[in-house]
């Protein structure tokens, strides 16, 4: 009980003083799951457009797919991603492995599934009274599509925001494929909270731990609080 | 007013994480021609925070970035193997052997070596304490075999060069590890770093083998002592080689070469012989420099420079 509250204390204390290793562990974290999150919203949400719209053979077991890739174990994304960019695998040659980058893909990767699924339903819920309504008074099929995507908004704000979730919280596959580096350049560092919370607590520094996660759970409510804002307005 | 308040706290945050992007970012103009040597680390140089402790001096002198990847040997060789480093550095001298005979890596030099010890709890069940190492794992077995009460052994699991050394204990005791060891109720895996096996044991109260490093730099944080800490089995030989460039010629050979060497060198091996006496009044290491014939390496593998 010591161990947690003493842990508690030092957490807050890492984070008031703006701890400058805690910052750039949680900074990087944002950076990579933020980038993560865009690539993957420019193939996700496209995708579970045309998902949604289309009608071709299959659609409803692509979906099935999709939505069982939902729980895709990161340790498996990682793994496959580890073959891939390591040197002796298809795409050594970029020399991408225990770096940023790696992750990056890694992460994109993960999120693709559950952000297309996502897109899926959030489009199929709009109110079909509004899409029988915009068929009714002659709407072009483009005008259609981008009055239904805008009725769907903030459902796939949300979407982008359970992707985001998603990427900055896992951390099988960080750890594979970034290796957890500690570098004394900020670029060349693989280090993000979750490999960090992972190592700290396995060489006994509760505290750090501690206030790493805590930064995470900031870092979660900060997110849902802007995606509320932007919700409410 | 609620919808503003809420605006305001994201404005905060938003400011916040632009400044501590801008902060980040200014530390992070790396010059072009800084190079970067990657190293696959036994967990044991990592976890005692030797390797953080030499790395900026490298830094500093070489102009180089060092990125080091902690793992237990098992991946260090596997990473070595792939070419996904530049060099290893090790402690399972079966393996070193294997993995220089296969091509996969050149230049061995030892820089360093330690002695493992069998830790446990204060109250000792078993009783080992003062045997030497073999007779001490002949004992745990008899306990736990007998399900004498409080008696684990809890193993690295990770094919590491701990859970190496453990393995050969076990057979120089007279087990086959595999049918008479593994899978007994009082043998846990823990298949992770020594930090991690060290926590487990201390809340399980267990018995593991460590090495002396990692254990002194524990030692404040858990309930456990060293109850076996003599014996020619315990010896832990620690080494870098540098991956073949002929195998992987564009790994960084010639950082690769000057890390090598800065182990090996006169202030470095001093480094590393007083690293960690000021916090826990014994080293965590010896320098290998000048006890090869004790440690049983040549004399070239602890002074000559890769040339």
């Amino acid at each position: 009980m010591y161990e947690i509250v003493e842990g508690f204390l030092e957490a807050i204390r890492l984070i008031v003083t703006l701890d400058p290793n805690v910052m750039a562990i949680a900074v990087r974290s944002i950076i990579i799951s933020l980038t993560a999150t865009i690539i993957a919203s420019l193939f996700a949400i496209p995708l579970g457009a045309a998902i949604n719209f289309g009608t071709f053979p299959g659609r409803k077991s692509l979906i099935n797919l999709i939505q069982t890739l939902y729980s895709l174990p990161t340790v498996i994304v990682g793994l496959l991603i580890f073959l891939l960019i390591s040197r002796v695998g298809p795409f050594g040659f970029m020399r991408l492995l225990f770096t940023p980058t790696a992750m990056i893909i890694a992460q994109t990767v993960l999120i693709i599934p559950i952000m297309t699924g996502l897109t899926i339903s959030a489009l199929s819920g709009v109110d079909p009274v509004i899409r029988d309504t915009l068929r009714s008074l002659g709407a072009t099929k483009l005008q259609f599509l981008t009055n239904v995507i805008k009725e769907a908004r903030f459902a796939i704000l949300a979407t982008v925001a359970v992707g985001f979730g998603r990427a900055i919280s896992e951390v099988g596959a960080a750890i594979l494929v970034g290796g957890n580096i500690a570098a004394a350049s900020f670029a060349s560092s693989t280090r993000v909270l979750t490999t960090a919370i992972s190592l700290e607590t396995s060489m006994g520094n509760i505290s750090q731990s501690i206030a790493l996660g805590i930064v995470l759970l900031v870092i979660a409510l900060g997110v849902n609080l802007a995606i509320a804002a932007v919700q409410h307005r | 007013m609620y919808r503003r308040t809420i605006f305001a706290v994201a404005a905060v945050m938003v400011a916040l994480l632009f400044i501590c992007g801008c902060t980040g970012t200014t530390t992070d103009q790396t010059p072009a021609e800084k190079q970067q040597l990657r190293i696959a680390t036994t967990t044991s140089l990592y976890d005692t925070k030797l390797l953080d402790h030499l790395t900026p001096i490298f830094e500093e002198k070489y102009n180089a970035e060092v990125l080091i990847v902690s793992g237990g040997t098992g991946k260090a060789i596997e990473y070595g193997q792939r070419g996904d480093v530049d060099v290893l550095m090790v402690h399972d001298r079966a393996r070193e052997d294997a993995f220089l005979a296969d091509g996969y890596g050149v230049n061995r030099r030892v820089f360093a070596y330690n002695y493992f010890v069998v830790i446990g709890p204060e109250s000792d069940p078993a009783g080992i304490k003062g045997m030497g190492p073999v007779q001490a794992f002949k004992t745990i077995y008899a306990a736990g075999e007998s399900n004498t009460p409080g008696v684990t052994f809890i193993s690295r699991g990770d094919a590491s060069g701990t859970h190496s050394k453990e393995q050969a204990i076990w057979k120089a005791a007279g087990f086959n590890y595999s049918t008479d060891i593994q899978g007994n109720d009082w043998y846990q895996e823990a298949g992770t770093g020594m930090g991690a096996t060290i926590a487990m044991t201390n809340e399980k109260q267990a018995y593991a083998l460590s090495d002396i490093g990692t254990f002194l730099a524990y030692k404040g944080d858990v309930d456990l002592v060293a109850l076996v800490d003599e014996g020619d089995a315990l010896l832990n030989v620690y080494c870098a080689m540098q991956i073949n460039p002929e195998k992987y010629p564009d790994t960084n050979i010639a950082l690769a070469k000057e890390w090598t060497n800065f182990l090996i060198s006169d202030e470095i091996q001093q480094e590393i012989a007083s690293f960690g006496v000021a916090e826990y009044g014994q080293p965590l290491f010896y320098a290998a420099q000048n006890d090869w014939e004790k440690i049983g390496v040549t004399e070239a593998e602890v002074k000559d420079p890769v040339a």
